[in-house]
């Protein structure tokens, strides 16, 4: 089969994601710029935050993530916002949520768009202002799309 | 497909394909057209229509010819409501057909037993087999000699039609069989067929067949 | 309108922690991305999402907090994919009324409501 024509022909190329074995990773300085921005001056430490991303995905359009805080969601020891941003889309953000003690657990799930191979940072700030973070890399392999 | 795509298919809270399933159900329940009937003021509730996904493409007799799921919402919505027929992979079209083919989830896919039908399948069966486009591959190349195999990064399925009207994330959208078919040509470089040509019917007339026995599982999630 | 799909139990005990779906039907157009004729297509995003809960007794008996008590919110950008998928917690404490709100590009504005019962 002429898999290379057939590769350089297809009209679009879609992106089908991986994540790396995890491993405690180098977070990118574009992240680490960005988290320190959104830190605003508060102490940012690695753990506590877990980000959950399929190892496998078809594809770049929709990637379901999901990111879980421990903390015990009340009135005194609670989250109060997690972001996300990316390296390499167009943009930095991803999103950012609030939450709050009546959330009862510090959990939030959605599907994002991954345009390339990059890494991606999970931010979440508790009521005492300070910051914790997991980063992971996602391996986004180009592939041959079928469409028109 | 990986098991997020799969999970995304299993369940309905999450299954975007959902919220056009959704708006069939509203339409379906909608009087609309010069004769302001619903679809529903003629066949009751859409659980009614359990079963009825499996058995498409048909032989018409009223039309004289092998027609596809969307062909019949479209020539109900003609000639019963007397109102402007929707174009190939219409947002409302898809609504219903989806919302249709869900009532017969889980259903063994069972193609009549219709001599025009049969014909369908015939001519069906050699455009599968026979070599098209640029690459110069068949259908059946691919989706039998190269199914399991990977291209690019993705793997070739076996090419069943189990989840018609999918939810394709390539998409973003919802899009039906022959827009998937039309794709799977433009990939080899081949001048697709036009929607509801006869050649993609009849296509989609011996995938039926080639699938018969397989449940249905609409609306289906794909990458 | 854009079409909706919010699953929230319909029941929950009390103190139960209970988990809320939402999607919306949305392109999430980037503003980055080209029609078939080489134009851009123009951003077209949903922007805001909000989840406030108005329990059952405060609605009649406490003007001021009709609005409810805002329990989750979102800030979307072109990285969040078509169809927009959430999903969060609340724990329930009280019957009410879940009010769910997306807001965004081309004055997007909707608002969906629904009930829960503390069994
Ligand atoms: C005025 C009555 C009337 C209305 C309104 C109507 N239909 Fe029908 N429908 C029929 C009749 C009669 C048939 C069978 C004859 C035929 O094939 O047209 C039929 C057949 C069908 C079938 C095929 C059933 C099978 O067992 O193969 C489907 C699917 C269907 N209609 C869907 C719809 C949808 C969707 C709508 C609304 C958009 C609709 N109909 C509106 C009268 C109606
Ligand atoms: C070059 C190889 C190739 C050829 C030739 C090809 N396809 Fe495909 N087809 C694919 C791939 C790859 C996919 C799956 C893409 C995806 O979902 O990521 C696919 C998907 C499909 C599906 C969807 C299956 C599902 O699970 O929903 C059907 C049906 C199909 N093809 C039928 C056909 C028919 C009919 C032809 C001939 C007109 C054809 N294909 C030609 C590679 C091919």
């Amino acid at each position: 089969m002429k898999r290379r024509s057939f590769l350089a022909s297809s009209a679009g190329l879609v992106a089908s994601v991986m994540v790396r074995p995890v491993a405690a990773i180098e977070q990118s300085s574009v992240l680490t710029a960005l988290v320190k921005e959104y830190a605003a001056g508060a102490v940012v430490r690695e753990g506590r935050v877990k980000f959950d991303i399929a190892r496998l995905v078809d594809n770049g359009n929709s990637v379901p993530v999901e990111v879980t805080v421990d903390s015990p969601m009340t009135p005194q020891q609670h989250v109060v916002g997690i972001t996300l941003f990316n390296e390499k889309n167009p943009q930095n953000d991803v999103a950012q949520f609030s939450l709050s003690h009546l959330s009862g657990r510090a959990r939030v799930a959605t599907r994002i768009r991954l345009a390339t191979t990059q890494q991606l940072v999970a931010v979440a700030k508790m009521n005492d202002g300070s910051c914790w973070t997991h980063t992971v890399e996602v391996l986004v392999t180009v592939s041959s799309c079928i469409e028109e | 497909m990986q098991p997020s795509t799969q999970a995304l298919q299993k369940d309905d809270t999450q299954n975007p394909a959902m919220l056009w399933v959704k708006d069939g159900e509203a339409l379906w329940n909608k009087p609309e057209g010069a004769a302001a009937k619903s679809c529903a003021s003629c066949h009751g509730e859409i659980s009614r229509m359990k079963s009825v996904a499996t058995r498409y493409p048909a032989y018409s007799s009223t039309q004289r010819k092998v027609i596809n799921l969307s062909q019949q919402v479209n020539l109900c919505r003609v000639t019963q409501q007397q109102a402007s027929q929707w174009p190939a992979d219409h947002e409302s079209l898809l609504g219903l057909e989806a919302a249709i083919a869900k009532e017969s989830r889980g259903l063994p896919i069972s193609p009549p037993t219709q001599r025009q039908l049969a014909d369908a399948q015939k001519h069906g069966e050699a455009l599968f087999n026979q070599r098209v486009g640029q690459v110069d591959l068949s259908c059946r190349d691919c989706h039998e000699t190269l199914a399991g195999k990977k291209l690019g990064g993705n793997v070739i399925p076996q090419g069943h039609a189990t989840g018609y009207p999918i939810y394709r994330l390539e998409w973003q959208s919802v899009g039906s069989l022959q827009r998937r078919l039309r794709g799977c040509m433009t990939a080899v470089r081949a001048e697709p067929y036009t929607h509801g040509a006869k050649e993609l019917i009849d296509l989609e007339a011996y995938l039926a067949k080639r699938a018969a026995g397989m449940k249905l599982e609409s609306p289906g999630v794909r990458p | 309108m854009a079409r909706t799909l919010i699953t929230v139990p319909r029941t929950a005990k009390r103190d139960e922690i209970i988990e809320i779906r939402a999607l919306v039907q949305h392109s999430m157009e980037t503003g980055y991305r080209r029609s078939s004729d080489g134009d851009l297509l123009p951003r077209d995003l949903i922007r805001r999402f909000t989840c406030r809960f108005v329990p059952r007794v405060a609605a009649n008996s406490n003007a001021a907090s009709t609005a409810g008590d805002l329990i989750f919110a979102a800030t979307f950008h072109a990285a969040i994919a078509a169809n927009p998928y959430l999903s969060f917690n609340l724990r329930a404490t009280t019957s009410g009324t879940l009010v769910f709100s997306w807001e965004g590009d081309n004055g997007l504005a909707q608002t969906e409501t629904v009930s829960l019962l503390i069994a």
